[in-house]
């Protein structure tokens, strides 16, 4: 809040100074990086989780990530573990389920269930570390403070070992994303690529929680992707696409936010969201002109 | 086994010709306690279309399961292309049964066909532009030549979610075929088709068989469409199976006794055969065939 005051008397604006400034805190930079490492692994996961329509797995493995985290501080461990403990953890079993978290029929009210339960022990966990009331914001929405130096480490080193997992795996996961009983046929192993997603899954889900809360990690994970798909039907492309959107909506999002007094998560989450509206007209208006193309085409025929 | 013969000349031929690609001997295959077929006995010859035919839930699906390696023998063997199930690999060509790909699946029909080609190879590409790369360069022109082939160019750079059920389905065909094999097996592709797409897509199949020389196994609801192009017969009933070539097998009695249910095979004008009062498929016919899980694949096995 200081921050802001500080910029709202400065004004008339100079980008530059405001700039150095805002980089010679060290827990700006920090951000930053987190939010670089963050932004393109979400990216590359949730690309598959679009393609896949696992967004419901995605959603109950991030809600999941708030008794984690609340868990985590209660017994006076970082919040960050706790995500990724309880992330992985979800992402195991609901990997076990039957018909493995697909988002339908009978595992999707199981899944329900239990992310209801999980979610009220989070509230537990918080109502018990009393005195952590403003904590709870920031574990459900999001924040920038407060990221260590060692934890962009952390970040970093399970994001490049969830990319490599997902660059060996990712043609076959690709075929049996779209395809899985071809690939079946051609002897991939369905199955276990799908548990092992998963588990990338509850990774990355665990990592983007730290930028945007447990409740909007779809900001990172989904929307980029979800906004790339839409604007190209090229694979190679639209994953690349997704990493950029990602990052460029969190490097503005927390940029943004240090410059006014709200919260990092409603900025991430609103950029983000932009894309995808904007992304949405591109493809409609595109689609009109290939209508209003298509008599000429067809007489062409 | 029912042995199915009769004194009416072959259509196309009678024996296989070349080396059999498929063998059965003595197969049998059981799913959750039922045994769907046994004591079959089968041989297809090198570049023959044959239709696998039957009632519903008679095991046409498990047999061509069983053929790929996704559903171990209970009795008997089968030999495909001289190896055992599964092990032949990209000489293999499938295509299972499907329901459309979801209309926001942003994904280009190339690619389709190209998950075909190496879809399932571990690890990224090295990213090398074309120029530099024979091989990327050699499977971009299969690509393209194999999408040709089945007349798909106009469309295969579309969302394959945008494609209707019938272009759908020629990309599906080019990604079984982007391989080369020796042996392509069809599970009901016409089906959820309309009428000219049926006849279309039928005609395609048996160009590929007799142009490439792919030796096609087609499982099949309706014989109809593709009776004109027919080498041989499979028919799957009362736990067993019989085979022939369409004139041997496709008559009314032969007919009438295997569904159990009246059925007139008809001759036109032209010399053409129709099959009249063969089952209905189904409304619900394709939800039977998209199992959520394993158990539910054994239930429907069909």
């Amino acid at each position: 809040m200081p921050l802001a005051d500080a910029v709202t008397t400065a004004w008339p604006w100079n980008p530059l100074t405001d700039f150095q400034v805002m980089w010679s805190y060290p827990f700006m930079v920090n951000a930053f990086r987190a939010g670089a490492v963050i932004a393109v692994l979400a990216a590359a996961v949730g690309w598959f989780v679009v393609l896949r329509r696992q967004t419901f797995a995605a959603h109950s493995l991030s809600v999941v990530g708030f008794p984690g985290a609340s868990g985590a501080v209660l017994v006076g461990v970082a919040a960050g573990y706790g995500y990724f403990a309880f992330c992985v953890g979800a992402a195991v079993l609901i990997a076990m389920l039957p018909g493995s978290g697909k988002g339908r029929g009978e595992e999707s009210a199981l899944t329900g269930t239990i992310q209801a339960f999980l979610l009220a022990c989070g509230f537990l966990f918080v109502a018990l570390y009393k005195g952590f009331l403003n904590g709870v914001n920031s574990l459900l929405f999001g924040s920038f403070l407060g990221i260590t130096t060692s934890q962009v480490l952390l970040l970093t080193v399970v994001a490049a070992v969830v990319l490599c997992v997902l660059a060996v795996i990712g043609r076959p996961l690709l075929f049996a994303s779209v395809d899985e009983s071809v690939a079946a046929a051609r002897g991939l192993p369905v199955r276990a690529l799908s548990t092992v997603f998963m588990v990338l899954l509850g990774a990355a889900t665990a990592e983007a929680s730290q930028i945007t809360g447990s409740l909007l990690v779809f900001a990172l994970l989904v929307l980029p992707a979800a906004t790339a798909q839409v604007l190209t039907p090229r694979p190679g492309l639209s994953l690349v696409l997704a990493m950029v959107i990602g990052l460029v909506v969190t490097w503005l999002g927390l940029t943004v936010a240090y410059f006014s007094p709200y919260p990092v998560g409603f900025y991430v989450t609103t950029f983000a969201f932009g894309g995808y509206v904007l992304a949405r007209l591109v493809a409609v208006v595109r689609q009109a002109s290939l209508v209003r193309r298509g008599p000429l085409l067809r007489s062409a025929v | 086994m029912t042995a199915v013969t009769s004194g009416i000349p072959a259509q196309t031929r009678t024996e296989p010709t070349g080396q059999p690609v498929l063998r059965l001997h003595d197969a049998g295959v059981r799913v959750g306690g039922r045994t769907l077929w046994s004591g079959v006995q089968l041989s297809i010859g090198a570049g023959e279309f044959t239709a696998v035919l039957g009632p519903n839930g008679v095991g046409k699906s498990t047999l061509i399961k069983a053929v790929l390696g996704l559903q171990p023998l209970a009795e008997g063997e089968i030999r495909v292309l001289g190896q055992a199930p599964g092990q032949a690999g990209r000489r293999v060509g499938y295509l299972p049964q499907r329901r459309n790909f979801d209309a926001s699946l942003r994904i280009r029909g190339t690619d389709i066909v190209a998950m075909g080609l190496d879809g399932d190879r571990w690890g990224v590409p090295l990213p090398l532009p074309e120029r530099f790369s024979p091989r990327r360069r050699a499977a971009r022109a299969r690509i393209e030549e194999v999408i040709e082939l089945v007349g798909a160019t106009k469309y295969a750079h579309r969302p394959i979610g945008q494609c209707s059920g019938g272009e759908q389905q020629r990309l599906l065909i080019a990604q079984a075929l982007v391989r080369r094999p020796e042996i392509l097996l069809l599970d009901e592709p016409l089906d959820s088709l309309d009428l000219p797409n049926q006849a279309a897509v039928a005609a395609l199949i048996g160009r590929i068989c007799r142009v490439e020389g792919v030796s096609v196994i087609m499982v099949a609801h309706d014989v109809n469409p593709i009776l004109g192009y027919l080498d041989r017969v499979v028919y799957l009933a009362e736990g067993g199976a019989a085979t022939g070539t369409p004139q041997e097998v496709i008559t009314s009695e032969t007919l009438t006794r295997l569904y159990g249910t009246p059925i007139e095979v008809l001759r036109t004008s032209d010399g053409r055969l129709v099959v009249v009062g063969q089952p209905e498929a189904p409304a619900r016919h394709s939800d039977r065939h998209a199992p959520a899980s394993a158990e539910e694949a054994d239930r429907a096995a069909g």
